[in-house]
């Protein structure tokens, strides 16, 4: 779940601090800033048209938006609705919210203050707040935004029994391994595009001195994003589907295959930095960090993570591009994975503005806005790869949209926060104890499925 | 306390009309719209609460349905839970004894040095910070990284005292090498002959971890009668292996690394290899298997796995009591202070030894404050949750789990506010005997 939604990590004890932090200042905004919510609607029809989308005039009405987003995310996505308010008129105010989302919408609706529009960071997510009634549809305008930007795939997994209520506004693109270019070169490594190769090429990084991965296996999900790529990948894209709704069983051969493979990294000796033991308290910023710190003797060759890993670099002094680069996850089967994930704008209370500020997000005006800033990309398919700040991101979002509707959403994210998201529990845990003891694949399994009825049962 | 005093004031000389004016002129009316406010706040924030939980403990996730008892049948179901209660325990046992004899100890022993209070001060200081900071302190003293963790630098420090770490802990054979595996060391497959040059090629040591005296390799010339050869870093930067099996000119020897000539399990001969790599073994090793043994590749000592799932409580509780050893050890000096003097000089005079007069003497007569202490700290660890939440990594926070933290992943994270009130209500069961014990005393304190 904060896979995707916390898209810039910070160590999470201080993650939590901020959340709370944040937590306290909304409760305060909302105190204050609830009065004038519904005051002066529709005073004015002028509409304000400066780039490719018509938002109605809504000067002196005021809506929040909530997100997790914290850091520079947090700052560009703020430049993103000063260019609403700009052109509107209306006045904008973030809601910081921590994770998981939906709770904290939940204290906020019981509180009887919700915010207007809130981006929510998964599937599941969405359809439970369309399940409680608090989702409202999204109106023709930016549903006609959507068709005309969004492929097919990108709509749909927006949409609940037919009905479009997500709107999403940011993508992570999950099947990237970044690598330290410097080690590759020292090596004679080459960009992999099988898992053979992958084999091979972490070899070549082992038999040059350097340990050839990094994992974050402290945090879960950085274990699960890796299972999922291999089994989209080895499975393929149905029996992917069938996993994420638990139609078939996690003690399905292909689990056991898709393990087996796994372990053909996680379990081979020196290859993953610090043993199983080291990795499981190696958080993900640090799984990213010592890639590229230590010259050409970092702690490891390279690291498997989203297109956001790229703000972790940032906090090196590689540079991404040319010290550090990227390649696409190689494919285990026939065709090489596209797992995603994404946050999406959606309506919580239904008014004019909640609308129109919808409609914007899913125009491509206000993804060029965020992603020239950088750290970002977007799943609209109309936002020029120029308006992306290095050749880096632009092949990222390249690949993003090219996918087209192949792409599969993030599986934990889909899966009930029990199971799929939560530190310590269900599939993290399982994975973890896998990272650990790679040859108990039957007995992960087990544990995997016993997890997964119990969570899918309860249905939360 | 409010309806205390009011009681109290009620027995005075010549009482008024029942009901009418007590002593001090005031109504019945006037005495509740007094207490008022603390009532109504207490019953807001405390009262209601309270029962809200209780109420809320009987319903299912989503609030609806009555559950009965389905979420107390899950307290001692779940296995998760069933860890927090037994890290409970552990911690309840553990952290109070351990901090409360520590603080005896410093404050017994404080009251002899000259710079006790200085040292007080300094025990006492870790009660200034807050929880979170000393979580976030201590996931840094406890990490694995010896470069980063102070716990495991001292201890590898004092490990690597006492044993050397080999140079070559991750030398393994390249491809199609003629060493295979053996016992963590490498053996040549097949037997070497005098007046050959053998060739033990590895790769996979770092450039900087190479032994400090390495030159470039050089190829052995064979010998009659004696068995040379060279054993080196088989792996040119930049173009992978080079030549396999050969020396290139960029490649270094393996100095030092130890090589045995080894016959039917029997070791016939032994030698090091020079600063480029080159050996020589006597006649002896004609016809033997040349072994690299895995002294040469012992992994360096990585310290303990202190927040790995076996040692991660003990580990807070470590932390745990860092912080409160001081808030014991000052009661107890208060505590000290207060000893009448002349029953421990009695003793001394009776022909007590010191151990004695501690033993029979100090600790029977602090018992009360020590009680105190005890006490004070078990309600303390029955909530503690911020260090387990803060140190414990994702990878081991169910193993380090305790009550507070798993209501909160209950409630917060997973949704399960029915179980998550069931926990509080059992928490609160919990401290109530510990509490009524305390407030007891506090009557016999008052009534003495």
């Amino acid at each position: 779940m904060r896979s995707i939604s916390g898209t810039i990590r910070t160590p999470w004890a201080v993650t939590t601090f901020t959340g709370l932090l944040a937590g306290a200042m909304a409760l305060s905004l909302t105190a204050c800033g609830g009065g004038d919510n519904d005051k002066s609607s529709g005073d004015s029809s002028a509409s304000a048209t400066t780039g490719t989308v018509t938002l109605p005039k809504l000067n002196g009405q005021s809506i929040e938006v909530a997100a997790v987003w914290t850091g520079a995310e947090q700052t560009n996505f703020k430049k993103v609705l000063a260019e609403f308010e700009k052109r509107t008129g209306a006045k904008v105010t973030f809601v910081p919210a921590q994770d998981p989302i939906i709770n904290f919408l939940g204290s906020k609706i019981a509180g009887g203050q919700p915010p207007d529009v809130a981006m929510l960071p998964q599937p599941g997510a969405i359809k439970q707040a369309v399940d409680k009634g608090w989702a409202k549809p999204v109106g023709a305008e930016a549903e006609a935004q959507l068709k005309k930007n969004y492929s097919q795939g990108w709509q749909d997994i927006g949409k609940v029994d037919g009905k479009q209520y997500g709107v999403y506004y940011k993508a992570a693109n999950k099947s990237l391994v970044w690598y330290n270019a410097k080690v590759f070169e020292n090596a004679g490594a080459k960009e992999p595009k099988t898992w053979q190769e992958l084999l091979t090429t972490a070899q070549a990084v082992y038999d040059s001195g350097v340990t050839p991965f990094s994992v974050g296996g402290a945090d879960g999900w950085t274990l699960t994003d890796w299972f999922e790529n291999v089994y989209l990948s080895q499975a393929g894209p149905e029996k992917y589907d069938q996993l994420a709704q638990h139609k078939i069983k996690w003690t399905d051969p292909s689990v056991k295959q898709a393990l087996t493979t796994l372990a053909q990294i996680w379990g081979k000796k020196g290859y993953v930095a610090g043993g199983a033991d080291g990795a499981l308290q190696t958080e993900y910023p640090a799984s990213v960090t010592q890639v590229f710190t230590g010259g050409d003797q970092p702690k490891a060759g390279m690291v498997y993570e989203g297109d956001f890993a790229q703000v972790n670099i940032g906090e090196t002094k590689a540079k991404v591009g040319s010290d550090a680069k990227v390649f696409a996850f190689p494919s285990v089967g026939s065709t090489a994975p596209v797992v995603s994930g994404g946050d999406a704008a959606v309506v919580l209370k239904d008014s004019k503005a909640a609308q129109a500020l919808v409609t914007f997000l899913a125009s491509p005006d206000a993804a060029t806005i965020q992603a020239k800033l950088g750290g970002y990309l977007s799943p609209n398919k109309n936002v020029p790869t120029s308006a992306y700040p290095n050749e880096v991101q632009r092949t990222i979002a390249k690949s993003l949209i090219a996918s087209g509707d192949d792409f599969r959403f993030d599986m934990s994210d889909q899966a009930p926060q029990a199971f799929g998201g939560t530190p310590g529990k269900g599939e993290w845990k399982d994975l973890q104890d896998f990272l650990k003891n790679p040859t108990d694949v039957a007995g992960t399994q087990a544990k995997l499925e016993k997890d997964a009825a119990a969570a899918y049962g309860s249905g939360s | 306390m409010t309806s205390a005093t009011a009681a109290g004031a009620g027995p005075a000389p010549a009482p008024p009309p029942r009901g009418r004016r007590s002593v001090t002129g005031t109504r019945g009316v006037v005495v509740a719209l007094f207490l008022l406010p603390a009532l109504v706040l207490l019953g807001a924030l405390v009262v209601y609460p309270i029962g809200y939980s209780l109420v809320r403990s009987f319903y299912d996730s989503s609030g609806d349905g009555f559950a009965g008892f389905a979420n107390y049948k899950a307290l001692f179901t779940d296995d998760s839970i069933r860890t927090a209660l037994r890290n409970n325990v552990v911690w309840v046992v553990l952290a109070p004894t351990v901090a409360t004899a520590l603080g005896l100890i410093f404050a017994v022993l404080t009251e002899r040095v000259r710079w006790g209070t200085a040292f007080k001060l300094v025990v006492f200081m870790p009660m200034a910070i807050s929880m979170l900071a000393a979580g976030i302190i201590f996931r840094l003293v406890y990490d694995q990284d010896p470069d980063k963790g102070v716990a495991n630098a001292v201890w590898v420090g004092v490990h690597d005292t006492f044993t050397q770490a080999s140079a070559f802990p991750s030398a393994h054979p390249g491809r199609e090498s003629p060493l295979k595996a053996d016992h963590g060391g490498f053996v040549t497959t097949a037997p070497v002959h005098t007046g050959q040059s053998v060739a033990l090629p590895l790769v996979g040591v770092a450039p900087d971890e190479m032994p400090d005296g390495a030159r470039r390799a050089v190829a052995a010339r064979p010998e009659a009668g004696k068995v040379t050869g060279t054993t080196w870093q088989d792996f040119t930067r930049g173009k992978g292996v080079g030549r396999l099996g050969t020396p290139d000119p960029s490649e270094q020897g393996y100095a030092g690394m130890r090589i045995e000539a080894v016959k039917d399990g029997r070791v016939v001969a032994s030698t090091k290899a020079a600063d480029d790599g080159t050996f020589t073994l006597p006649a002896a090793a004609d016809g033997a298997l040349l072994r690299l043994p895995a002294s040469n590749f012992k992994e360096p000592y990585n310290g303990v796995d202190w927040l790995g799932p076996t040692l991660v409580t003990p580990a807070i509780i470590g932390s745990y009591v860092w912080m409160w050893a001081g808030f014991a050890m000052v009661l107890i000096a208060a505590g000290l202070a207060g000893l009448p003097r002349e029953l421990l000089e009695a003793a001394r005079v009776d022909g007590a030894n010191e151990w004695q007069v501690f033993r029979r003497i100090t600790v029977p007569l602090l018992a009360p404050v020590l009680a105190v202490v005890m006490v004070t700290l078990m309600i303390n660890v029955l909530k503690i949750f911020d260090l387990v939440y803060i140190i414990a990594p994702g990878s081991s926070q169910d193993d380090a789990n305790v009550l507070a933290l798993e209501l909160y992943r209950k409630g917060f994270s997973e949704d399960q506010p029915g179980i998550a009130s069931a926990i509080a209500v059992f928490l609160l069961l919990l401290v109530i005997p510990v509490m009524l014990f305390n407030v007891r005393r506090l009557r016999r304190e008052v009534r003495r």
